[in-house]
């Protein structure tokens, strides 16, 4: 019964109906071009890396995809906290875009890696600290959305769901930091400071070969960025179609 | 007129501790589970000696873990099925005293169950647990699960899914626990000199730290009506 009142309290009127926002077109634009000027510069402007050869270049995209699944997950927080305080569906949306797009750039993240790892590792997955945390923070959000579909009243989905949207990013920073807390992991840290000592396989400079420095501030600000708020702005779109759809629905059916 | 809040704490965990002593419903199932569990590791395994001192710590945790949850579905269910959980809602108390009653409770469920454990595994893995050092991660790891674990639980016993929901969503989040208790508890069975391990019992004081001011701030969000 509540399902019902709900989602006939939901505005019917407010959302828009008509095509896609001129900026959203505009910033879809930007968005593609930007990540072909991104993969121009990785394959063709960054030289080869002496040790790794072409296989280093997947680093242009592996990195920055991870960081743009921080940025979505970061949105799932500030979507959490702020529906928890203003009790409005819009944070909630905010946060659910959030979460569908963190784990799309994660798994980026992870299939690159895989492929990364294959010959540089000679495995395409093993069980080193960062890449279990990395693992078990995609399981997490996988979680996050079966809380989700296991709540039948809207309003305490949306209040669990903000509630655990801020816990599981705990395990975000885990993977975040992990490599720099456990010396024994044998994922290159490429940026910032590190423990490491010999354990780490794969780690390159990035002022040793030119071009590679220009393409990471080409793709940092693609994948980290673009591609991130694009992917969430189509997110909430669908889901505010979905919610008004929902709503048509019930006022047919009243 | 508000009940002082030690007061309410309190109250709640006699009242969880009387029923416990009246029906032994938790501590037994648990106790049973953990039992079986460890059982079924050392058939599984197929251990040989050195082979089980390494597994030793994990098959502690990820006991100590499953019984946890075994544990907490049922402590929060009860709340619910039998209408006690509106009857606290009503008492005019601090809602937060409610999550640390209940905290308090499965703590205390989970150690007792941990402490059983402890000579069990001593006789059936042939290796000394009851050491000082172990106590005291046994202590910190089942608070991190139990602080954790009662603000999980209080979430998915309110929804369709409920006792299948509470794994899904706990073992995740209660990784960094459980990571840091298996490692310190490794080196302690292992003997080694303590510098090398002191750091692990220390991240799980600040995780537990964490946890317990998350679980504290978000609480009350779980439980509005």
């Amino acid at each position: 019964m509540t399902a019902v009142q709900d989602a006939s309290a939901l505005p019917t009127q407010q959302v828009e109906t008509g095509g896609r926002p001129r900026l959203l077109s505009a910033l879809t634009i930007i968005t593609l071009v930007a990540v072909l000027i991104g993969l121009y510069m990785a394959l063709f402007n960054a030289r080869t890396d002496i040790d790794q050869g072409d296989v280093q270049r997947i680093f242009y995209i592996h990195m920055p995809a991870f960081i743009g699944a921080f940025v979505a997950l970061g949105g799932t927080v500030i979507g959490g906290i702020q529906y928890l305080r203003t009790r409005q569906v819009k944070w909630d949306t905010l946060a659910l875009a959030g979460v569908e797009v963190g784990i799309a750039l994660a798994l980026v993240n992870l299939v690159t890696g895989m492929v990364w790892a294959r010959p540089i590792w000679n495995t395409w997955w093993t069980w080193d600290p960062r890449l279990t945390s990395e693992a078990i923070m995609v399981l997490t959000y996988a979680a996050y959305i079966m809380l989700r579909q296991g709540i039948e009243n809207p309003e305490q989905r949306r209040r669990f769901a903000a509630v655990y949207g801020i816990l599981a990013f705990i395990t975000v920073i885990i993977t975040l930091v992990i490599t720099r807390i456990r010396p024994d992991t044998i994922h290159p840290v490429v940026i910032g400071p590190s423990v490491q000592t010999d354990m780490a396989q794969g780690a390159f400079e990035v002022a040793a070969t030119s071009g590679v420095r220009a393409a990471l501030m080409v793709n940092m600000p693609v994948w980290a960025v673009l591609v991130p708020i694009t992917l969430m702005w189509y997110r909430i779109r669908l889901e505010n179609f979905n919610q008004h759809i929902q709503a048509l629905k019930m006022k047919a059916l009243s | 007129m508000k009940t002082p809040f030690f007061k309410a704490v309190l109250s709640i965990v006699r009242k969880d501790i009387q029923i416990e002593l009246r029906s032994r419903e938790l501590v037994s199932s648990m106790g049973l589970f953990a039992l079986l569990s460890i059982l079924i590791f050392s058939f599984a395994l197929e251990l040989d000696r050195t082979a089980r001192q390494e597994a030793i710590s994990g098959v502690l945790w990820v006991t100590v873990v499953f019984a946890s949850i075994l544990g907490l579905n049922r402590s929060l269910a009860m709340e619910r099925d039998q209408g006690n959980l509106d009857a606290m809602l009503l008492a005019p108390i601090d809602r937060v005293a409610i999550f640390f009653g209940k905290l308090a409770g499965n703590l205390v469920f989970a150690l007792v169950v941990g402490l059983l454990l402890l000579p069990i595994m001593t006789i059936l893995y042939n290796q000394n647990l009851i050491r000082p050092w172990l106590l005291l991660v046994l202590l910190l790891g089942t608070f991190g699960f139990a602080t954790i674990g009662t603000l999980l639980a209080m979430m998915t016993v309110q929804t369709r899914a409920r006792e299948s929901l509470l794994p899904i969503v706990m073992m995740p989040v209660a990784l960094p626990v459980l990571l840091a208790a298996v490692r310190a508890s490794t080196n302690i069975l292992a003997q080694n000199p303590i510098a090398d391990w002191i750091a692990w019992p220390q991240i799980l004081v600040v995780v537990d730290i964490v946890y317990l001011v998350a679980c504290y701030l978000l609480f009350e969000y779980v439980i509005e009506e």
